[in-house]
């Protein structure tokens, strides 16, 4: 428990004090979503038919762009090789970074979409169910982000690859995460695909930090 | 010096693609023991290493610490090699003693580092961020981490690099010290003069 604490505050100090990098995919996330609005023709009920999906396609895709620095920063400057050699369980000690990461760069953008879906006209009922299905999501993206990072440690420029490696697996959360909302704004149901995103969030978070403690031992060896 | 062998390398080869860079690499190294590896640059010296640290498999042969291969050691066990590379691994973020502490407790040691960062001129950096420092105490960082893990193996990785004479001097005398209290110590390095000791086992590659 005293490795995770210690690797967790060490990330979040670590991002903290590098504080303008942060926003980047939170600024990538909003000129996104306000680009859509432009180019379509802005009639409210359109907004509303589309926004839904905008906004998913758009948390996910930013999601992806603080990626790259989950291990390359450790990897480069020699700390990967320490967390691998040190006595603490790796599994631990890269679900510590992953929690930092979520905690930094998805926490953030999960607060952001919100405020997003009320420019698209989306009902201020379907706020919170829009909210819950983001933060069921989290866990799984998050998973799925650290073990394409991980994949790719050790390839110079594995930035655009990671992309190709991660966005075809987030396609369950989109399809659960778009139902939910979409049943939430028509005034439906909505609690089947929230508790799928929720039982995928919990795959993720039991078999995740195996998988990319393995990825991670790969990619340095 | 005592006969028990701790780390132990049998037949010991390794290709790169169809290029050998060693093969047929016996050595037995027992407590109060120093190995140095010399060799030209590329000529596999830091591989040698990090396969000692358990961070690549050679091509064939087996490394064992107290008789279990290096990949299959218990955590504990684990936490008695300590391997310092050509990195230093400190956060450019992070102070110094942040970084300092930040090492003693993935190690699980006490973080108490105030005599050691004096005995190697950092006291007064402590409190600057690693960003700041020059290579040379870079370096020194990295020595007073390598204190603070207290491990029984000690895997260096040309640790003289950039390091001034006084600097040298200290490792020098700290690696004596750490073989006198019963630690075993592997250092790749080119100017193998400087850490001659008597007993030292000298590994050409």
């Amino acid at each position: 428990m005293g490795a995770f604490k210690a690797v967790l505050a060490r990330d979040l100090r670590v991002a903290f004090r590098r504080w303008s990098e942060l926003g980047h995919p939170l600024i990538f996330f909003v000129i996104v979503v306000t680009l859509f609005p432009l180019a379509l023709s802005p009639t409210a009920s359109q907004l509303r038919d589309v926004g839904v999906g905008v906004l998913w396609v758009a948390a996910l895709l930013s999601s992806l762009l603080a990626l790259d620095g989950l291990f390359r920063g450790d990897a480069d400057d020699g700390s990967l090789e320490q967390l691998l050699l040190s006595p603490a369980p790796l599994t631990i000690t890269v679900l510590a970074k992953v929690t930092a990461h979520t905690l930094v760069t998805l926490v953030p953008l999960i607060c952001l979409v919100p405020l997003s879906a009320l420019s698209f006209n989306i009902p201020f009922a379907a706020l919170p169910t829009l909210a819950l299905a983001l933060l069921l999501a989290t866990p799984t993206l998050s998973v799925l982000v650290a073990l394409g990072a991980a994949l790719t440690v050790s390839l110079r420029r594995g930035g655009s690859i990671v992309g190709l490696l991660v966005l075809p697996l987030t396609g369950p959360l989109l399809i659960f995460g778009t139902r939910a909302t979409d049943l939430s704004v028509n005034g439906e149901p909505t609690a089947a695909p929230l508790l799928l995103l929720a039982a995928l969030a919990a795959l993720a978070v039991s078999l995740g930090p195996l998988a990319i403690a393995a990825a991670v031992k790969v990619g340095l060896e | 010096m005592t006969d028990r062998v701790l780390l132990k390398g049998r037949e010991l080869a390794v290709w790169r693609g169809d290029r050998c860079l060693f093969e047929q690499l016996h050595f037995d190294l027992g407590a109060e023991q120093l190995a140095l590896l010399v060799g030209a640059n590329g000529s596999g010296k830091t591989t040698l290493l990090r396969i000692l640290a358990g961070l690549g498999l050679p091509t064939r042969g087996s490394i064992t610490w107290k008789d279990v291969a290096i990949s299959e050691l218990a955590s504990e066990q684990r936490g008695e090699i300590a391997y310092r590379g050509h990195v230093e691994a400190l956060k450019r973020d992070l102070t110094v003693a942040e970084n300092l502490r930040f090492h003693a407790t993935l190690w699980g040691r006490e973080s108490r580092f105030d005599d050691v960062l004096e005995e190697l001129k950092l006291d007064k950096v402590a409190h600057m961020r690693a960003r700041h420092l020059s290579a040379g105490q870079r370096r020194r960082t990295a020595l007073a981490m390598l204190k603070l893990q207290g491990a029984k193996l000690w895997l260096l990785d040309e640790p003289t690099t950039n390091l001034d004479g006084e600097g040298r001097a200290l490792l020098v005398e700290w690696t004596r010290r750490h073989l006198a209290s019963g630690g075993l110590a592997v250092i790749a390095t080119h100017q193998p003069d400087e850490l001659a000791m008597r007993g030292a086992l000298v590994i050409e590659l």
